[in-house]
């Protein structure tokens, strides 16, 4: 359990976190999401004690996490993958780790060959791709076997196979009762892999809820329809109450009507279609909607 | 792996959290020191440098020994011959970058953060680091240190121009070689802890060291003073080194024994002060 009370955390002028409150239980996979900058890092520094908060607590497990000797019992954490002296093996880095703790030699083995490093261990990590960087990382998140595990951004530099493994990785340690928060800046990262939300922005909360909460914001579902009469079929549409926009590439999005409404309809006036998809992407517009107005970088003009 | 659902309970919780052993952090940080190259690389160059310099400077006097005057073989240090200046500054290099390369080589790759979100008291990381530091860069300087006074005593004694190590003045030169090791190494780490960039750390502790005590005219009573302050000149008069000759205002043995202590522990507390309030 992580426990946030109005956790704040100014750096000079700019706020990075803004009187952030919330409760990550346990038992699920937290998706903690965000635009680039909104203070998810930030706010995961703060929870493992790395940063000091200008105002305001964490607690994880009711206790502050610099308040203990020791951590990885309590807290595993993979926060940049890149925060790795690259001059060691991946054993060695993991061997130190554990050692520092407590932990028995046969958990570095143990956790090397549950994320599949077993055969590169002695190399040096200096030399590993991103992908397998993050693996070091989510094996030293595994070394105590914590209940509360932090993950900012694992899915960078994975792989499918990866993706894959990760999202099951994360599900199994949620199902064991552990807490597991994973950050991403990409909805479509966390729509398979989290079953809680947390959005962010400015250092703001935008929301806290379900993944199927999430999802009714994302408005009526969309038909995509393309057809060789487009005009006729927006007529047709728009007669029965339907939104009619053009979706690109002469393919025309329709809200208002189900798939079966507007297939009936083009079948009654004799229009072919050639093509017909209900668009169930509203995750990631609810979450671009939702974070619209909380962006810092956004990139050149609106297209 | 299959573990049964977990609810959290104080006992639980002892139970899974056994007293935090400072000699844990020893061994940890024991296998990051013998798990970069960089350590067996500055290792070497102190035993290359302490045996080949030492050699070279005792054949050298054992092959002109018959040309010196009897005034000049009367006053002949056969000391120094163990010590020569320009083979114990890339032994002062070598411990300094161990040091600086030991902490500052954490914060810049990001490692840092992996060690503390392992070991939240980071004053016992900065306590740990210190210890194996100092300790194994003693044994180093003992090594160092007994090892070139043996061999060019030994190169000397064909000429029966050889000290033994029970005269006051080798014995203490011995020591202070020995120490000037873990001495520059717990330097190097202070800075490192101060700097948090390997090269800039390695520069600021080579100037510190090494460039430093030239900056400092030795004719003038107070920058002597603080000449006399550095770490390496308080070597140079431990040893005896004949540069000292030059010095108007040398300081007292006692003295420079005080800057090879003061010097260490200022580094420690700058370390732990630095790497506890800093942000990672």
């Amino acid at each position: 359990m992580i426990e946030l009370h109005d956790l704040t955390k100014r750096y000079g002028g700019t706020t990075a976190v803004n009187r952030l409150t919330l409760t990550v239980r346990p038992g699920h996979v937290t998706g903690f999401l965000g635009p680039n900058g909104a203070g998810k890092s930030t706010t995961l520094r703060l929870v493992i004690g790395l940063h000091r908060p200008s105002g305001g607590t964490a607690l994880v497990n009711g206790r502050p996490f610099a308040e203990r000797p020791r951590g990885l019992r309590h807290v595993g954490a993979l926060l940049d993958a890149g925060d790795v002296h690259g001059g060691r093996t991946a054993r060695a880095h993991l061997a130190a780790l554990a050692r520092s703790n407590g932990l028995p030699r046969s958990r570095v083995d143990e956790v090397l060959g549950e994320v599949g490093l077993a055969d590169v261990a002695g190399r040096r990590i200096g030399g590993f791709s991103l992908g397998m960087k993050q693996r070091v990382g989510i094996a030293a998140a595994l070394l105590g076997d914590p209940p509360v595990l932090l993950f900012d951004e694992p899915f960078n530099g994975l792989d499918p196979e990866g993706v894959r493994w990760v999202r099951g990785l994360f599900r199994r340690l949620a199902g064991e009762g552990r807490t597991v928060l994973v950050s991403s800046h990409l909805m479509s990262e966390m729509e398979q892999t989290a079953d809680h939300l947390v959005v962010i922005g400015r250092g703001k909360l935008i929301a806290e809820e379900s993944l199927t909460e999430f999802a009714a914001r994302g408005g009526r579902p969309q038909v995509v329809v393309r057809t060789p009469e487009p005009a006729r079929l927006t007529s047709v549409a728009r007669e029965a109450d339907g939104q009619v926009t053009t979706a690109g590439d002469g393919a025309l999005a329709v809200t208002g009507l189900t798939a079966a409404e507007l297939g009936e309809l083009a079948f009654a006036h004799g229009i072919a279609l050639h093509e017909m998809a209900t668009r169930a992407t509203s995750l990631e517009e609810a979450f671009m909607d939702l974070t619209a107005d909380h962006v810092d970088y956004l990139a050149g003009d609106q297209r | 792996m299959s573990m049964p659902p977990r609810t959290v309970t104080a006992a639980d919780r002892r139970a899974a959290d056994p007293a935090a052993r400072f000699r844990d952090l020893l061994a940890a940080e024991w296998i990051k020191l013998w798990s970069l190259r960089s350590t067996y690389g500055s290792l070497a160059l102190v035993a290359v440098s302490a045996l080949l310099f030492s050699a070279r400077a005792a054949l050298a006097d054992h092959h002109n020994w018959p040309d010196y005057s009897p005034e000049r073989q009367a006053a002949f240090d056969p000391i120094h011959d163990a010590f020569p200046e320009e083979g114990w500054l890339f032994i002062m290099l070598a411990a300094g970058t161990v040091g600086a390369l030991m902490i500052a080589g954490e914060y810049a790759s990001g490692q840092i953060r992996a060690t503390f979100a392992a070991v939240p008291d980071r004053r016992a990381v900065v306590g740990a680091k210190v210890a194996v530091l100092a300790g194994v860069m003693l044994a180093v300087g003992v090594l160092a240190s007994t090892a070139a006074f043996w061999l060019s005593q030994a190169i000397l004694a064909g000429r029966h121009a050889g000290a033994s190590i029970a005269e006051p003045q080798a014995l203490r030169a011995v020591a202070a070689s020995a120490l000037l090791l873990p001495l520059c190494a717990l330097i190097g780490l202070g800075v490192g802890a101060l700097v948090r960039h390997t090269a800039p750390a390695i520069v600021v502790t080579t100037t510190l060291l090494l460039l430093l005590p030239l900056a400092f005219d030795i004719t003038n009573r107070w920058t002597a003073a603080i000449h006399n302050a550095l770490p390496v000149p308080a070597w140079e008069r431990l040893v005896a080194n004949p540069y000292i000759a030059l010095n108007e205002h040398l300081a007292t043995v006692p003295g420079s024994w005080v800057v090879f202590a003061v010097w260490p522990v200022v580094a420690t507390v700058v370390a732990a002060l630095v790497v506890h309030r800093r942000e990672p």
